[in-house]
This record gives structure tokens, sequence and C-alpha cells, in this order.
């Protein structure tokens, strides 16, 4: 599969505000057969001007693809994610939906604005892990990113 | 997963009756219920997710698996109707096709594919990437049925 051909590591920004969630998400990726480097954004601010490269993130690099918590302090996840899709130097970049909330209205409304995956995190750990890994195998694996 | 019960419903838009047999053979056993339609052109697959004419009974499919060279009408006219079609772009798309083509990746992102996935020429590699999307997308992932 092409993707195991880039000679570059996968960026991935995980944008997530729970320490532990996001501990065992770079934990897992971490193991992951393709190399790939895990940037963390801990709001929804922080999140926008990483992929802007805004300020201090003037350096940041490019991610291929983008975990998004939904709960996120200081800009929502929600709005991210329509800020991402409606930004032309953005929207290619896959954003997967990683999140606690089991809400219809949410799932709904994040395909409408074009999330690329709706997940909801399992509450036990095993699940968790195997729900990232099942994340990182199929868009590091199989998928080719843009 | 909370389908409770009831199968996933999944287009595949596919004019190679090979690849779709083989499809088909993928998803028969896979650990979700589901249900494969297929559509061999994309005139036929707008026909059925618009329910018209002959398709006027079918279900709304929960996933579409999106071939892009296809007769009638392509399938990145596909992807952009779909997508830009209120009642049905909320609907998880993904590409597979043996286009490797660097601008079809680039672009069926900007038209708002979910997801880009080649699909091998060796038959093993086939059916690995075919389990890869059900895994994700039909046990991982949840699907949006509105």
């Amino acid at each position: 599969m092409s993707p195991g051909a880039r000679a570059a590591p996968i960026e991935v920004l995980l944008v997530e505000d729970n320490p532990d969630d996001a501990a065992l998400t770079v934990r897992a990726l971490e193991r992951a057969k393709l190399r790939n480097r895990v940037r963390l954004a801990v709001s929804g601010v922080e999140a926008l001007a990483i992929l802007r490269r805004e300020g201090q993130y003037g350096g940041a690099a490019r991610p291929d693809l983008i975990l998004l918590d939904l709960d996120l302090p200081a800009k929502d996840g929600r709005e991210v994610l329509v800020e991402i899709k409606a930004d032309d130097d953005l929207r290619h970049i896959p954003v997967v939906v990683v999140t606690g909330s089991q809400a219809p209205a949410d799932l709904v409304q994040s395909y409408r604005q074009h999330a690329n995956a709706y997940v909801t995190k399992p509450v036990d750990t095993k699940a968790f892990l195997e729900a990232v890994n099942s994340i990182e195998q199929f868009w590091l694996q199989i998928v080719r990113l843009p | 997963m909370d389908t409770g019960g009831v199968p996933i419903e999944i287009l595949l838009v596919e004019d190679n009756p090979g690849d779709a047999r083989l499809t088909r053979e993928a998803l028969r056993d896979a650990k979700v219920r589901n249900n494969l339609h297929v559509a061999a052109d994309g005139v036929e697959a707008l026909a059925f997710l618009r329910r018209q004419g002959t398709h006027a009974a079918v279900p709304m499919p929960d996933l579409i698996l999106l071939d892009l060279n296809l007769p009638k009408k392509d399938g990145r006219e596909v992807l952009e109707d779909i997508k830009q079609d209120d009642q049905l772009r909320h609907i998880p798309v993904v590409i597979l096709t043996t286009s490797q083509a660097e601008r079809d990746i680039a672009e069926s992102y900007r038209l708002r594919a979910n997801a880009y996935v080649t699909k091998p020429v060796d038959l093993e590699q086939f059916l690995k990437v075919v389990q890869s999307i059900e895994h994700f997308w039909l046990e991982i992932v949840k699907l949006s049925k509105i």
C-alpha cells in the first residue's frame, strides 16, 4: 500500500484536552507500523493556530491527518471543524472526529460539516486502544492521504 | 455500534464486475451485517440515491464505495453531486479506485470525499483493503442513520 512508500513520517495533529485520552492515543500511535509524529493541541484555538502557523507556531508541520475531539476549551471542536472545512488551504486534510459525545445531533452535524469520519471514544481502555489502532490501520496504512 | 441489529446498507458504485464480485465476497464475511447494492455507472448511482424510477423503494445507504472511472457519469461528478446535495452529503463516500494520480487524490479530498483508497491489483491485497474498510467503517465508525 502506497503510504508505506513515504519517506517522511505522517504528521498527525491530535486535538484533545483530556490528558489521559491524549496519552493513550499517543501510546497507541507510537506502536503503529507506520512512522508518524503526533502533535498535541489542547484547545480549539491552539489547533487552528498550529494549522495556520500563527505566532509561535510559524514552523509547525502541516498535518496529514487530524484527530479532533468535540468538547474543547477555548473554541469548541464543532467550530474548529467548520473553520477547517471552510478554509481552502486546510479543507483537504482528513478530520476524524474522536469524541465522547453520543449525541445524534453531533453525529449528523459532524458529517454535514464534512468530518471525514466520526468515532466515539469507548470508555473501556482496551476498546479505546482498539479504536485508535483501527484509525491508524485504516488512515495510515490503507488510505492515500492528500 | 448501535445499528440495533439493522444491517448497514452499502452502495458500491463499480463498473468492473470482477471487482464488484470480490468486494461482495469480502463483505459477506464481515462481522457486521450488511447489504451490498451495486450500481454499475454514475447515472444509476444517483438514481439509486435519489430513489428515482425503478429505485423508488431502495434503502438509503449508510456508506458509499465509489470508483472514479465510470461510464455515463464519472465518479468525480457523482462525488460532487452527492456532497452538494443536502439530503445526501452526510453519507460517507470512500473512493475506491485504481487511480494513483496525485491530482485525483487531491481533487477527491477537495470535493469532500471522506477517504481515498487505491485498489491493489493483487487479489489478496484487494481483499485486505476491503476488510480494512469494513473493520473501520462498519465496526469502529459511527455512521449517521437519518
